[in-house]
């Protein structure tokens, strides 16, 4: 590998927040102070070195965590070390938001300023609050040593407003905080004390009927008997007794669909990597829950991190795979810190690891950690930030199955989908098959947020009515409804004539919507349009990951059209405007290679139809 | 090899193999397209091992490096050699089948034991065992190398331990596995497959023991040849310090910048009654020069072929005519004929080629045609059935073998650099070559490059510290032979004691003042890779301009 390094040197505390990672540096070569005599006369390098690529995000973090940001002497060390191209790995660590390459205080308070704490409202009094005390986004005037970011979707809207203070160090901590009031977040910023535990984010919890959610709010997370004391690993043991092949039909008579949004039957991945004859295969759970206004993964991990766990290693042994990853956005700190403590109960049990429950399987997770990117939830993108890339898509086919994480064959599951593998293991697919609809079977996790009475996590049967939905909520807080966002950013809009709609994967789609992540945001007659989807347009140009043209440009484009409405500047009407609007919209849809350029246009187009957001002036009407 | 002037393997079969061992060779930079492939196969998971004194960029894609001392090479191929049989891991199907002087080979690297070559080269032990396994335990392995191994004083020897290692494990005569010297410059395979050599008639036929081959030459030209071998280079430059050469006809060739003690060859090539330079630059040596023929250059302004390293044949297409008075080799030869008396008449590319395919049997089935219908060749092509050969020597897997064909052991002993370090000159120096420059620069000279520093003397840090030099200093060079003034750069791949120079800016610093004209009896080629210096700081002013960083490339022809 050709390595052409600066001559500048890593601090003794960015060294050492490498080495934690990887180990001390056992030879000049890679990173050692002094030349060995050894080291005059041989270099190990080649396949060895660059298997350690994967590595590349988790010492970035490590960094970042210690110091607050990443200098050009810290990455430096970091290529000695992986044996990478230092333009390579800068290209890396500036394509995720959460690591800073310029010098930045050790604390930063990330706000939400997203849609769904939009909709909920108290976000601006809160930033107008924090940049009368600390000066505008970005800047420590006041206390030098702590700055506030914007950011987009934290996942707590239930709670709104959102923050997360990240503080720096060799104790680093990272500390979720909603709702946010600006005293508090102040106080927490300036070393103040932890806020107490959240209430819990499901309103249904206890009660009988739940199915995903059974647990919730029940178990003790961090406590594996008190999972196994609620059903916990009963699953496993009949998936062990059933053998792999059984497994498969199960899921497969269950007609289970993805949760993640592109609804691909789960079966129907899990046989053909299961019959891949190339080896070895790879699971990955997708836990990089990151579309705004949902919250749904966040809630299982926090609360029922274990079944996350069985339900993968029972995937794993299905489709032959004896190592899987778990990816979480770097935004869920208490989900983290579960799943370490879930993963290491599971491991010293025998529940994971080699040679299970002495069945002679063997299955294994690795943790990652995201590092603020929307796009990494696309399930190649999310294969490139394992392998420590950039998280860009890649081109499909080939599929994930045929050539996914590392370029092996791969399962990757959604968390909700995952976790409805535990019960087709126990009742069998036929059963599970007869829940919900006949195309949407079983239940579906919701996450209600906005103007909403009763915000947080519902699970209901597929084929339930939305109406029927909101209305558990208690429906519309405050106004009149004005709209309601479904399926999140990526989502449409619905008039509140439209919430007849079925939720199932058949009925949204007849109607022209989807239901994506599960995000129902309400939004009553209070809350302005206009702002609400700029911040859409600038979420999208922000998480665009730059790669093909269309999205690329579009995304800004269609940022600066809408800004152009907002401020009643439209250019050549407003009629104009709504045209290359639609034309901008085509462009992403069509010639996009992810699902991030073709549906970056959706909610904004139908919010442009439905809602009269900007009205054409009637003598421009066509 | 074994009879042959070739590498034995194809591009392909480098992609398609499971171990590389790249000796002496900096690839990635003197050979980045042959590293190309290379880098395929370490894609598809090859292991690369490299072999050189210096940690290479070509090193830095190793597997393992092994950084062995300048001029041990056979010292440590003989202890791999000894590990491997010790280790039972040598082919004795192969060996038995298809080799002679075994035993005899065996019991001379029976010395070499891994301590000793531990000693000897400074490669520990278990990275030395642990390369031979490779090896050895290796389904298809090639083994490259370049002028790391050829330019010492030994180097037909240094050759003859590495074709051992391969007879030893059967890696070569095999799809995927070979023994391939990688080839310096575009064509230069060509050049000696047509006959640019002084001891064979073109296809590889030997001018003293195969008259019949001489008197079919001798039929077809209508001449005599003398039945006795030419001069190679370091032959003629003694022939002319002996007075007995006094006239030289140069084509393409820089000889006044690219030999070894560079001082003294000028002297020589001075002292000639005549020379003739024939190229498509005005050289240092055409500089000397009593005529000069400026030359039409081969590419995109000649007809003809080239041959690379995997003896592919291609043909070059004229689509330019030459500026000036340049005129094609060709025409300036039967011009240069027929004004001595001797009408060749104006024969084309073509029939020339037609020519060589009637005299040389394993060019014979290479007709134009066919070299375009199969984008090239490879020989032996023997008749125009043939669709040519991927990898040689597949007989000495025959069965029955076939007689007379067997492959030889050779015995060969390490013999350590001419020129010795001591405390006068205490650091050795080992030149060769950047990715971004070609040769004497002739050609590169004039082109801009990001790469391109102009020359420097490369010293390990812990060298630089002592001698109390930073980059961009000036210092003063100094060889048994001569001294020249260089800028330094401190190189991490270098060790204490080794420095390294290129020769690309002669113009602007003559590294092969330096070099040792030590020449090794067989092959003709001179020591450059180890040469004894001192180094010291220079406060003259004078000569810290002289050497100072030149100025940027593109400023003017050399």
């Amino acid at each position: 590998m050709d390595l052409v390094l600066h001559d500048v040197e890593a601090s003794a505390a960015e060294r050492e927040a490498v080495d934690a990672v990887l180990g001390p540096p056992d030879s000049a070569w890679v990173g050692a102070s002094e030349r060995s005599a050894r080291d005059l006369h041989l270099a190990r390098g080649g396949h060895g070195a660059r298997a350690q690529r994967h590595l590349l995000l988790p010492v970035l973090h490590a960094v970042q965590a210690r110091v607050g940001w990443i200098s050009e002497g810290a990455l430096s060390y970091i290529c000695r070390r992986l044996t990478i191209p230092p333009a390579d790995a800068h290209g890396v660590a500036t394509f995720y938001a959460l690591f800073s390459l310029s010098p930045q205080p050790p604390v930063v308070a990330h706000v939400c300023t997203d849609v769904a704490c939009q909709a909920a409202g108290g976000v601006r009094e809160l930033c107008g609050e924090l940049e009368r005390r600390l000066g505008p986004p970005g800047s420590h005037r006041g206390n030098g040593n702590a700055i506030w970011l914007e950011s987009p979707c934290l996942g707590m809207c239930e709670r709104a407003p959102a923050a997360m203070v990240v503080r720096a160090g060799e104790d680093s901590r990272e500390t979720q905080l909603a709702p946010a009031r600006s005293d508090d977040l102040l106080s927490l910023m300036g070393g103040g004390s932890e806020p107490a535990a959240a209430p819990l984010a499901v309103p249904q919890a206890g009660q009988p009927g739940l199915r995903l959610l059974r647990r919730v709010g029940v178990v003790d997370p961090e406590d594996l008997d008190s999972y196994r004391a609620h059903g916990g690993y009963q699953p496993l043991r009949a998936a062990l007794d059933m053998g792999a092949e059984r497994v498969l039909r199960e899921v497969t008579d269950s007609r289970l669909l993805g949760r993640g949004g592109a609804a691909f039957p789960t079966g129907r991945k899990w046989e053909a990597v299961a019959r891949n004859p190339r080896r070895p295969h790879y699971l990955v759970c997708n836990a990089d829950e990151s579309e705004p206004g949902t919250f749904k993964d966040r809630v299982i991990l926090e609360h029922d991190p274990f079944a996350v766990i069985e339900a993968m290693t029972i995937a794993g042994i299905a489709t032959g795979c004896e190592h899987g990853y778990l990816y979480i956005r770097g935004e869920y700190p208490l989900a983290w810190e579960r799943l370490v403590l879930a993963i290491t109960q599971a491991r010293t049990r025998g529940f994971l690891g080699e040679d299970i429950l002495g069945r002679g399987v063997n299955f294994d997770i690795e943790l990652r950690k995201g590092a603020g990117a929307y796009i990494c939830g696309e399930e190649t993108a999310l294969f490139n930030s394992i392998e420590g890339y950039r998280g860009e898509p890649r081109n499909k086919p080939p599929f994930p199955v045929d050539e996914g994480l590392f370029n092996q064959p791969t399962v990757v599951n959604n968390v909700e989908t995952l976790i409805n593998v535990l019960d087709i293991v126990l009742e069998g697919g036929l059963a599970y098959a007869g829940i919900g609809t006949e195309q949407s079977t079983g239940t579906r996790l919701f996450c209600l947020s906005g103007r909403v009475s009763r915000p947080g996590l519902y699970e209901v049967p597929m084929g339930t009515r939305l109406q029927d939905l909101i209305e558990m909520a208690g429906g519309v807080a405050g106004g009149s409804l004005r709209t309601v966002l479904l399926g999140g950013a990526a989502g449409r809009f619905l008039t509140p004539d439209e919430l007849d709609v079925e939720l199932s994967f058949e009925e949204t789609r007849k109607v022209g919507t989807t239901m994506g992540s599960g995000v129902v945001m309400l939004v009553d007659d209070s809350v302005e349009l206009a702002p609400l989807l700029q911040r859409i347009a600038a979420f999208f140009r922000d998480e665009s990951c730059g790669q093909c043209v269309p999205c690329r440009v579009g995304t800004v484009r269609q940022e600066e059209a809408l800004a152009r409405l907002a401020r009643g500047r439209a250019r050549g009407g407003v009629q104009a405007e709504l045209d290359l609007l639609d034309e901008i919209k085509r462009s992403m849809r069509d010639a996009s290679i992810c699902g991030l350029g073709q549906t970056a246009a959706d909610a904004i187009e139908s919010a442009l139809e439905k809602l009269n957001v900007f009205e054409p002036a009637a003598e421009e009407a066509p | 090899m074994f009879g042959a002037g070739g590498g034995t393997s194809s591009y392909r079969e480098v992609q398609e193999t499971d171990v590389i061992l790249l000796w002496g060779s900096n690839a990635r930079e003197a050979h980045p397209i042959f590293f190309h492939h290379v880098l395929k196969a370490v894609h598809k998971g090859a292991e690369l091992y490299v072999v050189d004194p210096r940690r290479t960029t070509s090193a830095q894609w190793a597997d393992l490096w092994l950084g062995l001392h300048v001029g041990t090479d056979i010292a440590l191929a003989n202890a791999m050699a000894r590990e491997i049989i010790h280790a039972g891991l040598h082919n004795r199907e192969f060996i038995d089948h298809a080799t002679t002087g075994f035993d005899a080979y065996a019991a001379a690297v029976e010395s070499y034991t891994l301590d000793y070559a531990e000693q000897t080269t400074g490669v520990p032990a278990d990275a030395i065992r642990e390369v031979a396994h490779a090896y050895a335990r290796a389904d298809r392995a090639q083994l490259c190398w370049t002028l790391g191994i050829t330019e010492h004083h030994n180097a037909v020897d240094n050759v003859l331990a590495l074709i051992n290692l391969s007879l030893l494990c059967g890696h070569v005569g095999r799809y995927g596995c070979g023994v391939n010297p990688l080839r310096g410059q575009n064509n230069v395979q060509g050049g000696g497959d047509m006959g640019a050599i002084p001891n064979k008639l073109p296809g590889f036929q030997d001018i003293e023991k195969n008259p019949e081959a001489r008197a079919k030459f001798e039929a077809a030209w209508g001449t005599p040849i003398q039945p006795k071998y030419g001069w190679h280079l370091s032959e003629m430059l003694a022939a002319m310090e002996r007075g007995e050469l006094t006239a030289l006809y140069v084509l393409g060739e820089n000889p006044a910048q690219s030999d070894a003690d560079a001082n003294h060859v000028k002297e020589l090539l001075e002292g000639l009654d005549f020379m003739v330079v024939q190229d498509i630059f005005l050289t240092a040596t055409a500089e000397l020069a009593d005529v000069v023929f400026p030359a039409a250059a081969s590419w995109c302004e000649a007809e003809g072929t080239v041959t690379n390293s995997e003896r592919r044949v291609q043909r070059v297409r004229k689509a330019l005519d030459p500026p000036g008075e340049a005129r094609g080799d060709l025409e300036i030869l039967y011009e240069l004929a027929r004004r001595l008396g001797h009408d060749w008449g104006q024969p084309v590319a073509e029939e020339i080629w037609n020519e060589l395919r009637s005299l040389a049997p394993n060019h014979a089935g290479m007709s134009y045609r066919r070299l375009e219908e199969l984008g090239g060749i490879q020989w032996p092509c023997w008749d125009e059935n043939d669709p040519g050969a991927s990898f040689l020597h597949g007989r000495l897997w025959a069965d029955p073998p076939e007689q007379g064909t067997l492959a030889p052991f050779s015995v060969v002993e390490h013999d350590p650099p001419v020129d010795e370090v001591n405390d006068e000159f205490p650091l050795l120096l080992t030149t060769g070559r950047r990715l971004d420059a070609f040769n004497t620069g002739v050609q590169t000279g004039g082109y801009r490059s990001p790469l391109d520093r102009g020359e420097e003397l490369e010293l390990s840090r812990e060298d630089a510290d002592d001698l109390g030099v930073r980059n961009g200093d000036v210092v003063r060079v100094t060889s048994r032979r001569g001294s020249i003034t260089s800028p330094v750069r401190v190189q991490p791949a270098l060790r204490p004691g080794l420095a390294f120079m290129t020769f690309h800016f002669p113009d602007q610093v003559e590294t092969n003042i330096l070099t040792v004209n030590a020449v090794d009896p067989k092959s003709g080629t001179a020591e450059f890779k180890a040469s004894a210096i001192r180094v010291e700081q220079v406060t003259d002013e004078v000569a810290q301009a002289d050497a100072g960083v030149r100025e940027p490339a593109g400023t003017g022809a050399d």
